[in-house]
């Protein structure tokens, strides 16, 4: 089948399908609800070990059984605080972490992830997205 | 004509628009000093890279100066040429140029011609403000042009030559920032290059960073040993130009003095490349006949049109860029060496001379036939058919080195038997003129019948592509004219492709032909100079006697006691070469 | 899974910490302990919040209140009254100067989020190898509406409107750029897309390919539509290999989706987008350069007029527009000319992204409303400057942007505010300086750069940069005179008022802009052969301040060139003819007694 999108309509029924697709992910109408792991891998993340602590997090996910999904996303703009990744609770504002290593990203699914319990290294949202800026 | 009004140095004017601040500057007489910029008017030749910034202007309501060359003239403008701002700039920028340059004026070849000492006096540069660290290269030294780069002020006019006219493509900037820089591809020496030898790039080099191999030395070296006969020969667009050096006007032929000033200059026999050039005619002309007649006669092997084969830039030109058509110039040497190889036996022969101990010098418009006579194919056991090309500047250096004083000398004449020529090989120092001098000789050759009209004004001009249809009686003959190597690379390109309906057709590397050679005393970008040249060729052929080539009767003695007939056996081995294909020859090296 | 907790988050960026958060933290978990709420109630130390002016900042979760300047005294009010009885400390909330309301939670977050994420706002957010979520992101929406619902004249009247400057750097208004070359009549027409960016200090235009390829490939779509396009090229410095490969992908996703190709989503449009490798040089940049590199010549720039939008790539009309520009268009066309055009100042619209660089905390990649002030970028955003020093000077604009001082800091950033302070946007470079900067050694710094990026066309620019930099050299060794001020200042001005391109006439500004703004330094330089800043090895002095030096010979013992002489016990001596000035004497003294003069 082809993928061609071939009209405005079409696009925009794209859209709402991955919407939902999306909003299933985060909210999840099933009772083991699905977490989200962006690992910001810009060339200045992948530069500070973004990479490996990407695979890192994958491994530990899997080993300790727990159902996520880990992305890569482009720069946060925190390159003081590389590697930077955000985790998305379902039902919690998304947290970011700044100088995620190994060791403290086995902290944040051990503490974080799993008992929901948030630990040090946030890096708050320092900005405003264009929705914030509707008014 | 949409026209302008606009100010400059407080006088209102109206000019055509679309014009430079620099060119509606000079309808009224204000004279704004540049570097780079360079126009061959009618040519079709102009250099702008707008880089020097010497030319640069204050317009009202600008934030900041304007290089005058490059900017256009438009409405309203209120333009101040010479305020403290833009003296000030100008000034700096000079000094600029100068703290990059070695401060050897007094030894440069260019000293007295150069651009940038005229620069430095019009503005009346006492001191460098600036000093510092200069950029220096390695010197290259090839068998015709000296590049010293460390007088290079980037000015572009020779990759423009090089690259735009010529579609040579040798010269190109390399490097960056101070030390950027113009130069063969990998900072490599010219004679690794498929440089022409054209000199295009010398002739219109501001300064001394390009200018030819000197070699006046080694002329003053042979005329002062006594064991030696040297001859010399004149081609035919130095007479044209060479008084320019003395103060002439532009045009001024000076014919009569040259010859005089050689002969005081010691030379045993002055000779002229116009006999050559009379030969040359003959073996080129019958080689063409013998062609069309081939052809008209259904030979399908054999090659039209024929090429003219007398410009070595050209030769070489062909030889990199196009040696799958090397069968198709004719075979025949160019005057220069068909000189050189009678002078060296015909004529050494009848003063029973060695040809060792015969010294050829040529004085020559041209940078690349010191190239040409030191081609391996041009000697005979290691002695060369012409021992010294020397161009008409080193001519002028030589004449003014040895106290002769020009003006003043008498009008003489060529000596014989090698001194004697006619008005078609005169035009041979303009572009058009070798075919026209063909086509004088080959029309009566294949018709039988006398030319009703010698002046072909079908065939002259300075149209960079030219051509025209002569009425061999009932048979058309197509000809087609290019000077400067990009107008022959067209053609060349349409006979590659098949799209080419010409007979004949004459190339000459240099725009203008060899009145504008490299080897000439400097245009310094006046267009002008180079047709008042053409003129005075076109007038020294009117006042000849004899005008066509065949009834030149010392060239008639010449195959009469030695040659036999054109293209015999003998005028093969003596007056025609063979080219090659030399389009890999540096490609082993990477 | 376990209930989500109560947090108490308290801000441990450098700002705060100045101001005791530290402590806060300890006292908090202190205060949690004695009353056993410890297992309850987490206290997390975050990076900074970008509002240190009003530090130390304290957030509790997850109800989102906002405390600042809380004082380690306060811990037990946050303790009793909001932990322990739900009731926000309202002392503590932040008070809204403009109506000194007291702002409750982060939800109305306007009072301290100082950045704006418009061309960013998918970098951190979306896979930028999945087009499904540039797609469920708005994406390709706007290049949809453009090509089935509006004319390119609506468009570009959209565009006009919003009051886009082009972001690489000349600040030119978009919709204006777009309208000149829909204007010129041609058969082909190109869009370029100028992703060089030469500025070392910047890095936007590559996180964003990097991060939303989409959004660029989008705007140029909508570009090309507009000026009667249906090539686009992206002319990307060999140097970003990830930025090349994300767009690459992303290049095959939108034709596999029939986003670019032809008779785009069935209304006839077609366009497609090629990749040109730049090599790298700065000055490649620059329009006219980087369109003769295209053409495969030397990648050198040639006089304006013709401008590209007339004659460009391949003599065509050609709308060279910088990554930043293009990323703000599809918001634009979504969101509307009216919504981006309220952010911002009067004739600079919406936001820029820099690359914060140099003496601050928290430095990267940041986004905000024009118009923000420095100081609020470098104190707030920024985190203030490391380690507790002065804030000395900010240069923008990359390598030939001014340098700008404390007098500047709350001039509001704009393309023509920082040009009246001799500076200027440039692509966003931005480059914090404090106390310890040379501004000499600055300028020579700069030049530098300059000078290997120079293309050397013309005179000015070759030669005069290398002039300034010889005078710049001279003055940091001490050989220089007050003459060579001068020199500098009217050398500069001809090289700025005579220069061909944008790179030479900018080149002399930070030479300008810290002569007239440090000229007491650069004095200090020529007159007194002194470096106050302390950075000039030629010109340190390494001196034994007598009355703290203890004779213990630890410098005497460890000078490489024994340039050290004293008894034990007694004072010692440093002779200058024979210092080196490597500076061991300075750093194995104890008792800090040698000082650099
Ligand atoms: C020396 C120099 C370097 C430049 N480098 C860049 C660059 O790296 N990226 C860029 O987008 N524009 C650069 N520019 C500006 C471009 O010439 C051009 O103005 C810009 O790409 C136009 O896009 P905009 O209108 O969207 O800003 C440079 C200009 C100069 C003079
Ligand atoms: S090139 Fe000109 S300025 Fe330079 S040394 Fe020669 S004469 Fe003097
Ligand atoms: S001599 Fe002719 S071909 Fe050789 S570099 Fe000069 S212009 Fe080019
Ligand atoms: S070599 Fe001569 S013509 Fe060529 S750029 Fe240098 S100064 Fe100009
Ligand atoms: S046209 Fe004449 S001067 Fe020029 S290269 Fe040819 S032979 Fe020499
Ligand atoms: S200002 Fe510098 S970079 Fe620009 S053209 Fe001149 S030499 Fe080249
Ligand atoms: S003459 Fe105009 S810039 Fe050189
Ligand atoms: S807000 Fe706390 S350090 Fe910036």
């Amino acid at each position: 089948m082809s993928k061609k999108v071939k009209s405005l309509a079409d696009l925009k029924k794209i859209k709402s399908d991955v919407q939902q697709k999306m909003k299933l992910r985060e909210q999840g109408d099933h009772a083991e609800q699905i977490v989200q792991i962006k690992v910001a891998m810009a060339t200045c993340g992948i530069a500070s070990g973004a990479k490996e602590v990407m695979e890192f997090i994958i491994e530990e996910l899997d080993f300790k059984g727990v159902d996520a999904v880990v992305t890569q996303t482009g720069c946060m703009g925190y390159c003081y605080a590389e590697p930077t990744i955000e985790v998305i609770v379902p039902g919690q504002d998304p947290v970011i972490y700044g100088f995620v290593s190994r060791d403290k990203a086995r902290e944040i699914i051990e503490k974080h992830v799993i008992q929901g319990e948030m630990i040090d290294g946030i890096i708050p949202v320092t900005h405003k997205t264009i929705d914030d800026e509707e008014n | 004509m949409d026209t302008i009004k606009l100010t400059i140095d407080n006088k209102e004017i109206e000019v055509e628009k679309g014009i430079t601040i620099l060119e509606a500057a000079q309808k009224v007489g204000v004279h704004i000093p540049t570097l780079c910029h360079m126009k061959l008017h009618d040519m079709g030749i102009e250099n702008k890279p707008g880089g020097c910034r010497v030319c640069v202007v204050e317009v009202e309501g600008r934030r900041n100066l304007a290089p005058s060359c490059v900017t256009e003239a438009s409405d309203g403008m209120t333009i101040n040429t010479h305020s403290m701002r833009v003296i000030n700039a100008r000034r700096t920028v000079t000094e600029l140029i100068i703290s990059d340059h070695p401060f050897e004026c007094l030894t440069c070849a260019k000293s007295g011609e150069c651009e940038l000492q005229d620069l430095a006096h019009d503005m009346g540069i006492r001191e460098i403000h600036y000093e510092g660290e200069k950029s220096t290269y390695r010197e290259d030294t090839s068998p015709a042009i000296i590049r010293d780069m460390d007088k290079c002020i980037m000015c572009r006019r020779c990759e423009m030559m090089c690259n735009e006219v010529q579609t040579v493509g040798v010269l190109s900037a390399i490097n960056r920032g101070f030390n950027a820089v113009v130069a063969p591809a990998f900072e490599e020496n010219l004679d690794h290059s498929v440089c022409t030898y054209c000199g295009q790039c010398v002739a219109v080099c501001p300064t001394g960073a390009l200018t030819e191999v000197d070699h006046t030395p080694a002329v003053i070296r042979a005329l002062s040993d006594p064991s030696k006969t040297v001859v010399v020969q004149t081609a035919p667009a130095v007479r044209a130009a060479l008084g320019e050096e003395f103060g002439y006007e532009p045009g001024t032929l000076v014919t009569g003095k040259m010859a005089a000033a050689l002969r005081r200059l010691g030379f045993d026999f002055i000779f002229d490349t116009d006999f050559a050039a009379d030969l040359t005619i003959m073996e080129e002309g019958t080689e063409l006949l013998d062609r069309l007649t081939r052809h008209l006669n259904g030979d399908k092997d054999v090659k039209l049109p024929i090429l003219t084969s007398c410009c070595p830039a050209w030769v070489k030109f062909f030889e990199h860029q196009f040696p799958g058509m090397k069968d198709i110039p004719s075979s025949a040497k160019s005057p220069q060496q068909m000189f050189g190889s009678i002078a060296k036996s015909y004529f050494a022969e009848k003063q029973k001379v060695d040809r060792k101990d015969l010294v050829v010098v040529s004085i020559m418009p041209c940078v690349a036939k010191k190239y040409e006579c030191s081609r391996d194919e041009f000697s005979v056991d290691g002695n060369p058919d012409v021992d010294y090309a020397i161009t008409t500047r080193e001519l002028a250096a030589l004449i003014k080195l040895s106290n002769i004083e020009f003006k003043s000398l008498p009008e003489e004449d060529f000596d014989h038997p090698l001194g004697e020529s006619t008005g078609a090989a005169v035009i041979f120092g303009t572009t058009g003129g070798v075919i026209e001098a063909a086509v004088r000789t080959a029309y009566e050759l294949q018709t039988k019948k006398p030319l009703p009209k010698l002046d072909f004004d079908e065939l002259r001009g300075m149209e960079g592509v030219r051509e025209a249809t002569i009425d061999f009686d009932g048979l058309p003959i197509r000809i087609g004219i290019a000077h400067g190597l990009g107008n022959a690379r067209k053609l060349l390109e349409d006979i590659r492709d098949g799209k080419s309906h010409f007979h004949a057709i004459e190339i000459m590397s240099c725009p203008g032909g060899c009145i504008g050679g490299g080897g000439q005393p400097y245009h310094h970008s006046d267009s002008s100079v180079l047709k008042k040249r053409q003129m005075a060729i076109y007038k020294e052929d009117g006042a000849k006697k004899i005008r066509k080539s065949h009834e030149n009767p010392y060239i008639a003695k010449l195959y009469e006691e030695f040659l036999g007939e054109p293209m015999s056996e003998k005028a093969h081995h003596l007056l025609h070469t063979s080219y090659f294909d030399r389009s890999t020859v540096f490609e082993q090296e990477d | 899974m376990a209930d989500s907790k109560m947090h108490i988050l308290v801000c441990g960026g450098t700002g705060c910490r100045a101001s005791q958060s530290e402590q806060i933290v300890g006292d908090l978990k202190a205060e949690l302990e004695n009353r056993n709420l410890e297992n309850d109630v987490r206290v997390i130390t975050t990076g900074c919040f970008g509002f240190c002016e009003k530090g130390p900042v304290v957030k509790v979760v997850p109800d989102n209140t906002f405390y600042t300047e809380v004082r380690p005294s306060d811990v037990v009010d946050i303790v009793n009254e909001h932990v322990v009885k739900g009731r926000p400390v309202k002392r503590l909330l932040y008070k809204n100067p403009k109506n000194d309301y007291s702002v409750t939670t982060t939800s109305n977050i306007d009072f301290y989020k100082k950045q704006i994420r418009i061309a960013l706002r998918n970098c951190g957010f979306v896979d930028p190898e999945n087009i499904d979520e540039y797609i469920a992101r708005d994406g390709y929406e706007a290049l949809g509406k453009c090509i089935s619902e509006f004319s390119p004249e609506e468009v570009i009247a959209t565009v006009k409107d919003s009051g886009l400057r082009g972001r690489g750097g000349g600040g030119f208004p978009t919709g204006l750029k777009w309208e000149i070359t829909r204007n010129v009549e041609n058969e082909q027409k190109y869009v370029v897309c100028n992703a060089d960016e030469g500025d070392p200090g910047a890095f936007m235009d590559r996180s964003i390919l990097e991060g939303d390829p989409h959004s660029v490939i989008e705007a140029m779509a909508i570009c090309g539509y507009c000026i009667g396009a249906d090539t686009g090229l992206v002319y990307i410095r060999a140097e970003y290999p990830l930025a090349i490969n994300r767009l690459k992908t992303a290049l095959a996703q939108s034709r596999e989706y029939g986003l670019l190709g032809d008779d785009i989503l069935g209304s006839g449009f077609n366009f497609d987008i090629e990749i040109r490798y730049g090599a790298g040089a700065f000055v490649c940049g620059e329009e006219t350069a980087l369109i003769h590199s295209m053409e495969g010549h030397r990648g050198e720039p040639t006089f304006k007029p013709p401008f590209p939008s007339v004659s460009g790539y391949m003599g065509k009309p050609t709308n060279v527009n910088n990554v930043e520009t293009f990323a703000n268009i599809p918001v634009i066309i979504n969101k509307g000319a009216k919504w981006f055009s309220k952010i911002g100042t009067e004739k600079s619209k919406g936001t820029k992204v820099f690359a914060l660089a140099g003496k601050v905390n928290n430095v990267g990649l940041i986004e905000v409303p024009m118009g923000i002030t420095l100081r609020e970028v470098i104190f707030d955003i920024g985190g203030g400057i490391r380690n507790g020093r002065k804030f000395k000077s900010v240069q923008t604009g990359g390598p030939s942007g001014g340098c700008l001082t404390d007098k500047d800091l709350d001039t509001p950033i704009d393309y023509d505010n920082l040009i009246a302070a001799g500076s200027m946007m440039g692509s966003g470079g931005m480059i914090v300086m404090d106390e310890d900067d040379c501004m000499v050694s600055i300028s020579k710094f700069y030049l530098e750069f300059t000078l290997e990026e120079s293309c050397g066309k013309c005179t000015p620019c070759r030669i005069g940069n290398k002039r300034l930099h010889e005078i710049l050299n001279k003055i940091t060794k001490g050989e220089g005179t007050e003459e060579d001020l001068e020199r500098l200042n009217v050398l500069s001005n001809v090289i700025k008022d005579t220069s061909l391109c944008g790179l030479g006439q900018t080149s002399p500004n930070p030479v300008l802009s810290t002569i007239k703004n440090f000229y007491d330094e650069y004095k200090a330089h020529v007159t007194e052969g002194t470096c106050p800043a302390g950075q000039c090895k030629d010109l340190l002095k390494y001196e034994i301040i007598p009355d703290l030096c203890t004779g213990c010979t630890v410098c005497f013992r460890n000078c490489p060139v024994s340039a050290i002489s004293g008894e034990r016990k007694s004072p010692h001596y440093i002779d200058q003819s024979l210092c080196i000035k490597c500076g061991v004497c300075y750093d194995k003294c104890k008792f800090k007694a040698i000082r650099i003069a």
